[in-house]
């Protein structure tokens, strides 16, 4: 297992005081807490912020890391002491907290979890980001998983376990959804219950669809007699093309709304057609003649709104 | 070493979803009185007069459990809970806005 420096992450010297600890803790707190950062890793950083906190505010838990030495890097190959001056000491941390901390932390000061173990006490809920696309929104999908975590044994030693969760994802989940699996969570303390744990949907973006909660927006190009006389076109839809009727004397810009035509649910999304207008580019003779003509039938201003 | 495989399918948080404030509490591994505080804040806003009427759509389960985590890892209270949400919230829309127009201007 790697080395782990505890006042690195916290970015303290290694003589600081209980104040300085409580106060660097305190704001790398908030920058990684995963519910306001954005940044990819700040579950992760998170965790390793508290694990360090945990340890170094803490001056029992300080000094037996202090102990270590000095000569140790972060990130280097680590061996714990053989049945050390550690085992001798008696550590209190609540199993589902020990479940969260690395291995790291779990050679050091794990041998002596159990010592609060006869307390049953849920498991920590965990959380997921899950990436789908937008086509397995709409259909559903199956998304297999899979969960290692260290665990403790009844005999307060912790081992490794590795669940597959083959999950099942309904139709018409949104952006930003949860799903919760009930017990899949970070295991309890004693005869404590399981967490739950929630799966939050990441919706891929897509090459023209975009989703607004269960609303499907899209941009269609359409020709202008077809804005100016009116057509029948065909516009994409999740479930695929369906006609549609464009009304005589559209605009660029007009919206146009496919009643239940969006992600599934009660009652469905729709879809949103909003229309562009792309002008054909004139190349031959004939085809500027045309342009010329249309110029000299309308009298067309198309910046009169902006005054000029 | 332990292995499992398990099938299973979870419970979507959506509107579909109705709990009452017992089941709430529960939902966020929460014994004390910061979900009533939550409501009086205006953070929740379940269905229903007195405490014991309370719903709460899954909607509002999402946004309780993230409350509950800023309050608890943060050590805020109700109202600076309240005003941390409502900017995180905020600011999500605005990126999902934001991203929107960026592929319009790139289209």
């Amino acid at each position: 297992m790697e080395y782990k420096d505890y006042y690195k992450i916290l970015g303290v010297a290694r003589d600081a005081t209980p104040d300085d600890i409580k106060r660097a803790y305190r704001r790398l707190a908030r920058k990684y807490h995963p519910d306001v950062s954005k940044e990819t890793d700040a579950e992760a950083r998170f965790k390793e912020v508290n694990e360090a906190n945990e340890v170094l505010k803490d001056p029992e838990k300080r000094a037996a890391y202090d102990a270590l030495g000095r000569g140790w890097q972060a990130g280097q190959e680590f061996h714990p002491p053989p049945g050390g001056g550690f085992e001798q000491r008696e550590f209190h941390f609540r199993p589902e907290d020990m479940a969260q901390f690395s291995d790291f932390f779990a050679s050091l000061f794990g041998r002596r979890a159990r010592a609060s173990e006869a307390r049953a006490r849920r498991g920590e809920d965990q959380n997921a980001r899950l990436r789908i696309g937008l086509a397995e929104a709409f259909s559903g999908t199956t998304r297999q998983l899979t969960l290692s975590e260290p665990v403790v044994e009844p005999n307060g030693r912790l081992t490794t376990r590795t669940r597959t969760l083959n999950v099942r994802i309904p139709a018409g989940v949104t952006q930003g959804q949860q799903i919760r699996l009930a017990g899949q969570g970070a295991p309890g303390g004693g005869s404590g219950a399981a967490g739950d744990l929630y799966l939050e949907i990441e919706l891929d973006t897509h090459p023209f669809f975009r989703a607004d909660g269960k609303d499907i927006h899209v941009q269609v190009p359409i020709a202008p007699w077809e804005a100016a006389l009116g057509a029948s076109i065909q516009v994409p839809t999740l479930a695929g093309p369906v006609n549609l009727k464009i009304p005589a004397g559209s605009q660029g810009g007009r919206r146009l709304r496919l009643k239940g035509r969006g992600l599934p649910g009660h009652p469905p999304g729709d879809e949103f057609v909003e229309l562009e207008i792309l002008a054909p580019v004139a190349h031959t003779d004939e085809q500027k003649a045309l342009y010329r003509r249309m110029a000299e039938t309308f009298a067309f201003n198309p910046r009169a709104s902006l005054g000029v | 070493m332990v292995r499992m495989v398990i099938d299973i399918e979870g419970v979507v948080l959506d509107e579909g979803l109705i709990v009452t404030l017992t089941e709430l509490k529960q939902l966020c591994g929460s014994s004390d009185q910061m979900l009533e505080y939550l409501v009086d804040e205006g953070v929740l806003c379940p269905q229903g007069r007195r405490p014991d009427e309370w719903r709460f759509s899954g909607r509002e389960v999402r946004r309780a459990r993230r409350a509950l985590r800023l309050q608890r890892d943060l050590e805020l209270n109700p109202a600076g809970t309240a005003l941390a949400l409502e900017l995180i919230e905020e600011i999500e829309t605005l990126r999902a806005r934001l991203r929107v127009l960026e592929r319009r201007l790139r289209l």
